[in-house]
């Protein structure tokens, strides 16, 4: 029993009445957790997938529709057109999309077999491209795909002339919006055999690929490296580069320089397959504010639509691409939702990722490669899981779900081409987003950075 | 025997030429003139021709080579036979960086010195040296063998996976996890081997010290941060 103190004229007691229990914003349960784990195993946190934090996203805007100043199309019968064709600017052989949607790169050894299959009968069936990863090119993705993008990575892994030439386009990546600045990983869990034999790497060790280029730094070499791709492949294919969302105005502009065909945007919602947690909640912008800086940068050279802007990180519907493309994008890729579509965090198997000390729509310890979906797993009973013919289907539903999602957007702002959607057709909920996108906030006509406040 | 004089004729035609060989084809001895720096001469070769190069060239002469033998009568600038397949590579005067980076097979051939990070990333290629080698090489070098007859520059064979490193010369220092190793029979054997292909005559095997990978960095220990 607590003694009473004395006060002056009074007495007072710390023999306080029960009050509510309040934990740290600062110090919540997730950072406490945190704390833990890091003393308890020595090792930073890593996961797969894009960061988990709130920002600013499509969800901010809205679209203004047709009214009386502008008359909208009728949905199913007047024209919508959604085609674009990518690397007009050197190639011989642009590839052409009937959707402006792609499947973004994800390598063979971060997803099994069977779930590359399944996205290139997806994108193949719904008229788009799918993308290789860090790790070269498999037979099976390649005869799967009807139009397939080789990504040309730091490591190199399983990197050959036979598949350059056999690619439709080729993406150089500089970065990834997962981990701007950051190399590949993938853990000895999923170094199987043909993983290990495609790499070139030992059976089971912790592969930590390189975050830089082997045989160039900075933009004027990255000039003569798309050159030297470009002679290999007898200037046929497209050429891609790949960047982080970082400095999208430069990044943007200097790829131009280097002679890009087509710039891919890749924002802080953009997945991996495995990388420290730190980084990918750390480093990076939103998907939201790279867009305007990277469509600014191809204006400013004179080279919007010329040069072609993909854009990814964190979309998941119609809304979203018609939301990206009125910002400038060309294109837009999606990874994560890909997944998902295909059966990744299915609450089918809920069972088995509370087994894991998860939760479906949770799960990202996909380095682990213990997936119940099969699908970021090189376990071949888990990868059995995942029919390949029957997610391929459901990719190809999502894809085409999302377009007609788009065209219905298009087509009540009065546009006969997904492309025409532009700036002026938006506003913005918040602050945040009004400044990142530069259109104005809802009821007004002002955003930050714009005069007259 | 086609001779391509870069000094009036593109460089796109000459590597069309290279790459548009029809099979059965028998003139397969190529002369490039007038090279003057150009990048990306001779890249893509696919099938067995010979290009003879009389002058120096700018960044990744011979990349990719698959099966042809290319020799520069000059010096190369960096990346010189970068991601190898196949075939033979000989570089008369020195290499930039990056020589043989990322090469998967193949023999390079580097009669003068190499720059820094030659071998980087190496997945198979053999590389031979005449003289001496700067910083970093062999960086993250994953199978295949460098051999260099002179010296090595600071960190070679940082972060070594399981490529193989003779030095005739000193190591200004070794990488992380990179290790001086016995030098067995076998290795002596394919030294020999790697010395006769590179027309090396008038040094012994025995001469040589055999580096590799420690492997103790192969899977993540938080006590081993510091070597990172």
């Amino acid at each position: 029993m607590q003694k009473p103190i004395e006060a002056k004229g009074q007495q007072m007691s710390y023999h306080n009445p029960t009050t509510p229990p309040r934990k740290s914003a600062t110090f919540d349960d997730y950072t406490l957790a945190e704390i833990r784990r890091a003393a308890a195993t020595g090792i930073y946190d890593i996961r797969g997938g894009g960061t988990k934090r709130k920002v600013p996203h499509f969800d901010d805007l809205l679209f203004l529709g047709a009214s009386i100043s502008r008359y909208p199309l009728e949905g199913y019968r007047e024209k919508c057109d959604t085609s674009v064709v990518l690397g007009t600017r050197f190639a011989k052989k642009p590839i052409e999309l009937k959707i402006p949607i792609t499947i973004a790169g994800m390598s063979f050894g971060a997803l099994s077999g069977n779930a590359k299959e399944a996205l290139g009968r997806g994108a193949t069936l719904a008229g788009t491209s799918t993308t290789t990863g860090d790790g070269g090119m498999t037979n099976e993705e390649r005869g799967h795909s009807e139009k397939l993008v080789y990504q040309y990575l730091p490591s190199r892994y399983g990197m050959n002339p036979k598949d350059l030439r056999r690619a439709d386009a080729i993406e150089v990546v500089v970065g990834q919006g997962a981990k701007p600045g950051g190399g590949g990983m993938l853990l000895g869990q999923k170094i199987s055999d043909r993983v290990a034999q495609m790499r070139n790497l030992p059976k089971g060790i912790d592969q930590r690929s390189a975050c830089r280029h082997p045989d160039w730094t900075g933009p004027d070499d990255l000039e003569i490296k798309i050159l030297e791709l470009r002679e290999i492949t007898d200037w046929e294919k497209p050429i891609y580069v790949k960047v982080g969302g970082a400095r999208p105005y430069y990044d943007t502009a200097l790829a131009v320089k280097a002679g890009a065909d087509v710039v891919v945007l890749d924002g802080m919602q953009g997945g991996t397959a495995a990388t420290q947690d730190v980084f990918i909640e750390n480093v990076g912008m939103p998907t939201l504010a790279c867009i305007r800086p990277a469509v600014q940068a191809l204006q400013d050279l004179g080279m919007h639509r010329k040069v072609q802007l993909i854009v990814s990180g964190g979309i998941r519907s119609g809304a979203d691409v018609a939301k990206a493309l009125a910002l400038g994008a060309d294109v837009v890729s999606i990874g994560t939702a890909a997944l998902v579509a295909i059966g990744d965090n299915d609450p089918h198997w809920e069972e088995e990722y509370q087994k894991l000390g998860s939760t479906a729509g949770a799960y990202d310890d996909w380095h682990e490669g213990k997936d119940p979906a099969g699908i970021t797993t090189q376990d071949p009973e888990l990868a059995k899981r995942l029919d390949p013919v029957l997610a391929g289907r459901r990719l190809a539903n999502y894809l085409k779900v999302m377009t007609l999602e788009a065209q219905t957007i298009a087509r009540a702002c009065g546009k006969n081409k997904l492309h025409n959607l532009e700036p002026e057709d938006l506003c913005a909920l918040t602050m945040e987003a009004a400044a990142m996108a530069q259109v104005p906030l809802a009821g007004t006509s002002w955003y930050p950075g714009k005069g007259g406040f | 025997m086609p001779v391509f004089d870069l000094s009036q004729t593109p460089l796109r035609e000459l590597n069309s030429a290279l790459h548009n060989l029809g099979s059965g084809a028998n003139d397969t001895a190529f002369e490039v003139i007038n090279p003057r720096g150009s990048h990306a001469v001779a890249v893509g070769i696919d099938s067995p021709v010979t290009v003879e190069v009389r002058g120096s060239v700018g960044y990744y002469c011979a990349g990719m080579n698959d099966g042809g033998t290319i020799t520069v009568h000059g010096s190369a600038g960096p990346g010189v036979a970068e991601n190898m397949m196949s075939g033979t590579v000989v570089i008369e005067g020195d290499a930039s960086q990056y020589a043989g980076a990322t090469g998967q097979g193949g023999l390079l051939v580097i009669k003068g010195n190499a720059a820094s990070r030659c071998g980087i990333s190496m997945k198979g290629i053999d590389i031979v040296v005449h003289g001496s080698i700067g910083h970093m090489s062999a960086f993250m070098g994953q199978s295949g063998h460098l051999v260099v007859l002179g010296d090595a520059g600071e960190a070679l064979g940082d972060s070594l996976y399981e490529a193989k490193l003779f030095v005739r010369g000193t190591v200004k220092s070794l990488g992380a996890d990179c290790v001086e190793k016995a030098m067995k029979p076998k290795h002596l054997e394919k030294l020999a081997e790697l010395l006769e292909r590179a027309g090396v005559t008038d040094v012994r095997p025995e001469e040589f010290k055999r580096y590799g990978s420690a492997r103790k960095l192969y899977n993540f220990n938080i006590d081993n941060a510091e070597a990172y």
